[in-house]
């Protein structure tokens, strides 16, 4: 059974994951900023390369911020969304 | 090759304070698409221009940052059941094809007026779309605000009435959004809109979410979910023909996503606090504001193509940095309308709830 403290931890523990994930994605962007766009810019059908990243960061960076807030306190109305 | 290397060679250094500014950029642009389903990206492109990118990669790199932004903000906002995934397939189809449409238009214009007659083309669009579906957005806020039917059930124009009424056999779709079925046949030309729109000023939402609400009669809360939806589609196919030619700066793209996608997250939160009209009114306002920015540039450009006078360069620049100090200053204005709403939304939910536990304990 899920206790009220697990509950509080889970989105902490999600953020601290998919933080550290996106900011090693994020590093190793920098870190390799040439050799990325050379081969990013090549054109033809190397395009889809910035759209695979483009996935990657949406979804690892996307889960660090949708947890980041959560962890904040910042979360959707309890009444639901559509009024 | 050459093109590649070229466009490679184009690609700016990057310092810390770039960095900064486009994720705060980004944030705030993701703030207001997450609540509007678009709108954020107008300002991107001139904020990647005034630090030298050019013109045709900061299109591009915007693009590339617009997809996988609308991506995680329709999957928020499809937990809130607010999304119509069906409805925006439709709509992202036939707004790709209005896309490539718009493209050629824009290429023609180019290769027979130039860049500044391509640049007067985008802004004179900006200004009728603006002022008409904007005008009217915000008149229809307005007039819901001030009856007092803030609470009351959105009702759906004489329009959309009708279009819900006809029945064309072998075209009915069913769209839950609507909770009606509808000829798709109706869904293609705003579809198409939308993609030239999107095309041309880089917010194809300012004619897809007003089309979804007023001609097809989707709720407010469902209409700018539901175009998160046809900007993935839209933003995909288009970044995937930029970066056939090279054009997408990835450092850029992905810096924007940075703080674009905290700013979703917490828009995409904010809808659930709002009362529906608060969407229109925010995208009344941000348009209307958007609207005297491009407005102040027709001249700058009348007077490159020799339309009228010859203007002084102290006032062109001044009339085009007024322009994007206003452009930013919409960007905030929404912002701050976002999230005041939130905070105050919030503020009632938490009194209310207090209130239900003292009952319940009385």
């Amino acid at each position: 059974m899920e206790t009220k403290g697990s509950k509080k931890r889970k989105p902490a523990v999600k953020a601290a994951i998919f933080g550290a994930l996106s900011l090693a994605l994020y590093l190793l962007l920098f870190v390799y900023e040439d050799t990325i766009n050379n081969n990013f810019a090549r054109g033809g059908l190397f395009a889809f390369l910035p759209i695979a990243a483009a996935f990657l960061f949406s979804f690892v960076h996307g889960s660090f911020t949708g947890s980041f807030w959560s962890v904040l306190g910042v979360e959707a109305s309890k009444k639901g969304g559509t009024h | 090759m050459h093109d590649i290397a070229q466009h490679a060679a184009n690609f700016i250094t990057l310092d810390t304070l770039n960095i900064v500014y486009l994720f705060l950029v980004g944030f705030v642009g993701g703030l207001v698409s997450g609540f509007i389903g678009s709108g954020g990206a107008f300002v991107l492109t001139p904020a990647m221009m005034s630090l030298g990118v050019p013109g045709l990669v900061a299109v591009a790199s915007n693009m590339c940052h617009k997809f996988p932004k609308s991506l995680v903000g329709a999957l928020k906002r499809a937990k809130y059941g607010q999304v119509d995934v069906k409805l925006g397939v439709v709509l992202g189809i036939s707004a790709e094809a209005g896309v490539l449409y718009g493209a050629g238009i824009q290429e023609k214009i180019k290769a027979a007026f130039g860049d500044a007659g391509s640049n007067l083309y985008v802004s004179a669009c900006f200004v009728v779309v603006l002022a008409v579906v904007g005008g009217f957005v915000l008149y229809d806020a307005f007039k819901t605000g001030r009856a007092g039917a803030q609470n009351a059930p959105e009702t759906k124009t004489r329009l959309a009435q009708w279009i819900q009424s006809v029945n064309i056999p072998g075209t009915m779709v069913y769209f839950k959004s609507l909770n009606a079925r509808i000829s798709v046949l109706f869904t293609i030309p705003l579809g198409f809109a939308t993609g030239i729109l999107a095309s041309t000023i880089a917010v194809g939402g300012f004619v897809g979410v007003p089309s979804m609400m007023y001609v097809l009669g989707a709720p407010s809360l469902m209409a700018s979910a539901t175009e998160l939806v046809i900007a993935f589609v839209m933003g995909l196919g288009g970044s995937f023909k930029f970066a056939m030619h090279g054009l997408v700066d990835i450092r850029l793209a992905m810096i924007i996503l940075a703080g674009s996608l905290f700013g979703i997250q917490l828009g995409a939160i904010g809808t659930t606090y709002v009362k529906p009209f608060m969407i229109k009114i925010v995208m009344g306002v941000i348009m209307v504001i958007v609207l005297f920015s491009r407005a102040l540039m027709v001249p700058v450009y009348m007077s490159q193509l020799g339309l009228i006078g010859k203007l002084g360069e102290t006032t062109s620049k001044m009339l085009s940095s007024t322009s994007f100090a206003i452009m930013i200053f919409a960007l905030a204005v929404g912002a701050f309308i976002v999230l005041r709403s939130m905070w105050i939304g919030r503020k009632e939910e938490r009194q209310q709830l207090a209130a239900e536990t003292v009952k319940v304990m009385a």
